[in-house]
Parts: C-alpha cells; sequence; structure tokens
C-alpha cells in the first residue's frame, strides 16, 4: 500500500524528493511553520521514506497556505508545496474525508469575506 | 505588442462583488490611459487556487477558457486580482511545458485548435509598466499623492512561483515601488512585504490569520507607512479585518484613480 501511496504522491507532485539536500530552509521559510505537527521537510523525507499515512491523517496538511515561499527558495528545486499539495489531495479523495462541507459556510460568512477566500478553500479542502 | 491597445479583461469573482473598487478604478483609469478593455463573455470563477497536482485536469480548465478566449480575439489578456493571475499565469506555463497535460487538457475540450500556452498575460501592474510606461502613466497623473507613504503589499500571489509568474524579482521587487512613485509617492519598504497574510486559513483558523497579517502590517507601520496597498481581495480582508492595525488598506487602482483625477468623493462603496 505505502509503495503504491508513494508511486501516486510523486507522480502527483512531479517532485523528485531525492534532490532534498535536508537544508530545512522550507520549513524556515514557512509561515505556517508554528501551527504545523509536520512541517515542509518532514514532508518531503516522509514522503522519500515512503512513510506517508501520518501525513495522510495530520492537520499540517490543512495549514498549508500555497504561499510558495517553499517553492521558490528551496535550493534544490525539490518544491515542497506540491508534495504537501499531492498528499493534501490523496487524503481529500478519500470517500467521505472532504475536509469542508458546505454547510460549515453559512457559520464562516461575514459581510466583507470575498467570494475568493470561499472558492479557494474548496479547491484546497475538498474534492 | 498585441493589437495596439485592446486587450482581453478577467475581472473574476470576486471583483463583481466584494471588490467592486479593484475593478472599476481599473477600468476607468485603463479607458484615461487610452488602454481598452474587453471582458470575455460567459467566463468562469478561475477557481481562487492552482491545483499543481499533475493528476489534476478538470480543476484547470477554466483557466483554460480564459486564455483561449483571449487567443481567440487576438488579445493578450489582462487580469487585476493577485488570485486569478496566480491561476492563469500557472495553468498557461504548465500547459505550455507538460505535453501530457495538454494533451489531456485538450482532449477533454474536445478544442478544434489545440491550446499550448500561446496568449501573453499580464497582470494590470505589468500593463502599466511594460505596455503603458510608468514614465507615461507619470505624465499623465493630474493629482500626484503627494506626501503620501505608502507601502506596497506584493503577498504571495504576485510574485510566485516566481517561474511562472515571470513578474519581478521575487525577492527583491520594484514593481509596486516603481508604480507608488509615478503617481507621485513615496515607496515604503518593509521586510514582510512579499510574505503570506494567511489567505484563505480566515475561514476556519482566525488566530493564524491574525498572526499572518499583524506581522504584515506592524511591519509596514514600523518602516513609517501610512497606508497599504494591495492587489489582492483577500490580503484586502486579511490585513482589514484579521490585523488589528489600523493603518488603512487600498486596492492600487483606487489610487491610481486618485492620481488621475477620476475619483468621485461621493462613490458608494
Amino acid at each position: 500500500m505505502s509503495d503504491k501511496l508513494k508511486e501516486q504522491i510523486l507522480r502527483s507532485s512531479g517532485s523528485n524528493v531525492l534532490k532534498c539536500m535536508r537544508c530545512g530552509k522550507c520549513s524556515a521559510t514557512c509561515p505556517s511553520y508554528d501551527e504545523m505537527e509536520y512541517h515542509p521537510h518532514q514532508f518531503v523525507y516522509m514522503v522519500e521514506k515512503g512513510d506517508i499515512e501520518k501525513l495522510m491523517s495530520s492537520e499540517s496538511l490543512y495549514k498549508c497556505l500555497t504561499c510558495f515561499a517553499c517553492v521558490d527558495r528551496c535550493p534544490r528545486g525539490v518544491e515542497p508545496a506540491k508534495v504537501v499539495e499531492a498528499v493534501r489531495l490523496a487524503a481529500v479523495r478519500r470517500q467521505g474525508n472532504n475536509h469542508l462541507a458546505p454547510t460549515d459556510i453559512p457559520g464562516m460568512l461575514d459581510d466583507d469575506l470575498p467570494q475568493q477566500a470561499i472558492v479557494t478553500a474548496f479547491r484546497k479542502y475538498t474534492k | 505588442m498585441e493589437n495596439n491597445a485592446v486587450f482581453t479583461y478577467y475581472p473574476g469573482c470576486t471583483l463583481r462583488t466584494k471588490a467592486k473598487d479593484l475593478d472599476a478604478y481599473a477600468r476607468a483609469s485603463a479607458e484615461a490611459l487610452g488602454i481598452t478593455l474587453v471582458e470575455p463573455e460567459n467566463w468562469q470563477c478561475c477557481g481562487g487556487a492552482y491545483t499543481t497536482a499533475k493528476d489534476e485536469i478538470a480543476t484547470k480548465l477554466s483557466a483554460v477558457r480564459t486564455l483561449m478566449a483571449a487567443r481567440d480575439s487576438g488579445n493578450a489578456l489582462v487580469t487585476v486580482c493577485s488570485a486569478c493571475h496566480n491561476v492563469i499565469k500557472q495553468t498557461n506555463y504548465d500547459i505550455s511545458r507538460d505535453e501530457d497535460m495538454a494533451r489531456k487538457v485538450n482532449s477533454y475540450m474536445q478544442n478544434d485548435a489545440p491550446y499550448t500556452g500561446e496568449t501573453t498575460v499580464y497582470h494590470y501592474l505589468e500593463l502599466l509598466r511594460d505596455v503603458i510606461g510608468f514614465d507615461k502613466l507619470k505624465a499623465a497623473v493630474v493629482n500626484p499623492l503627494k506626501g503620501r507613504k505608502i507601502a506596497a503589499y506584493y503577498g504571495c500571489l504576485l510574485l510566485r512561483p516566481s517561474k511562472a509568474l515571470a513578474m519581478d524579482d521575487p525577492e527583491n521587487p520594484t514593481i509596486m515601488e516603481d508604480f507608488i512613485r509615478a503617481i507621485g509617492a513615496e515607496p515604503v519598504i518593509y521586510a514582510q512585504r512579499n510574505e503570506c497574510c494567511g489567505g484563505y486559513i480566515t475561514m476556519e483558523d482566525k488566530a493564524q490569520a491574525s498572526k499572518r497579517s499583524a506581522s504584515v502590517m506592524d511591519s509596514a507601520k514600523d518602516m513609517g507607512a501610512d497606508m497599504v496597498i494591495t492587489a489582492c481581495p483577500l490580503c484586502l480582508y486579511n490585513l482589514k479585518k484579521n490585523s488589528g492595525s489600523e493603518l488603512p488598506v487600498y486596492y492600487f487602482t483606487e489610487l491610481l484613480a486618485e492620481a488621475l483625477g477620476l475619483k468621485k468623493e461621493d462613490t458608494d462603496e
């Protein structure tokens, strides 16, 4: 299972996790570092090791802001945010595993909240 | 330059609803600067975020449709919302390099003329810099915003990933500062100008959004700014509602319209 899952994550992300030299710059520059259980460099390392189920059930998946700071600042072109995205998609694609339901939305609205926030959250959190 | 001064203009969902000022001032200013913006019919929401995953195709199609609408009109495409711009430019970048993605997209859409990234995409700021020119903009200013110290907030989406966005140096950008100079004001450089405001996390984690947006606003204030400008409706929301800062935040197009003498005093929100 974990081999197939790893293969899926690698194909979906397009990332070559073997290029990582463990410098930690991705996590050092991540604006969500404090909120994460597993940090960007750990996503890369754990996917390389095939240790993916822990990532699949972690709230860290929903803390990534997709700001691409780690993508631009990685000196090796590993693009960690794309690895996080691939794991998050693998998680929310499982039946009943959406992180956000349409019925949650009314409670989150205020008069100024831009539509952009809602469509982005749905794109990130659901399938 | 394509087709003289006519561009296909994609407003996106939020500019029709919560960010009407961003849109209205962009259109009025373009007209004053001799640029015609033509909105494609029946455009769709871009989705707000680009899905980087290679095995996602359907989520990329609305951006492809917008790019194709511009190509089929023979125009370059102009966007103004940072998020739309990011989604559309990343889609365009990937489809021009990833043959597998291009093949799947074109098979799925059954396009007579396959789309492979032919459209040129400009952010409105790039239109000002690369098509009109900041020197020409400066000459068109009738009401220079003298004495105002303005902090440009780039956030994440305008600049990154820099390979696809190709707008400016992602770590030391100047396009918004040059814009601020062109409208007669003084730019304020501060550390957090290209760090994320928290974005859509405001939906489910207000504390994180507050932390991020307060960090941006405090950084701008510490460097002596008296206002912040942005191109992104979600940044504006976070910086205004979640930061706890009193510093005003405006869309850059509002200041552009003001400098061009187009801002009416009695506009409703």
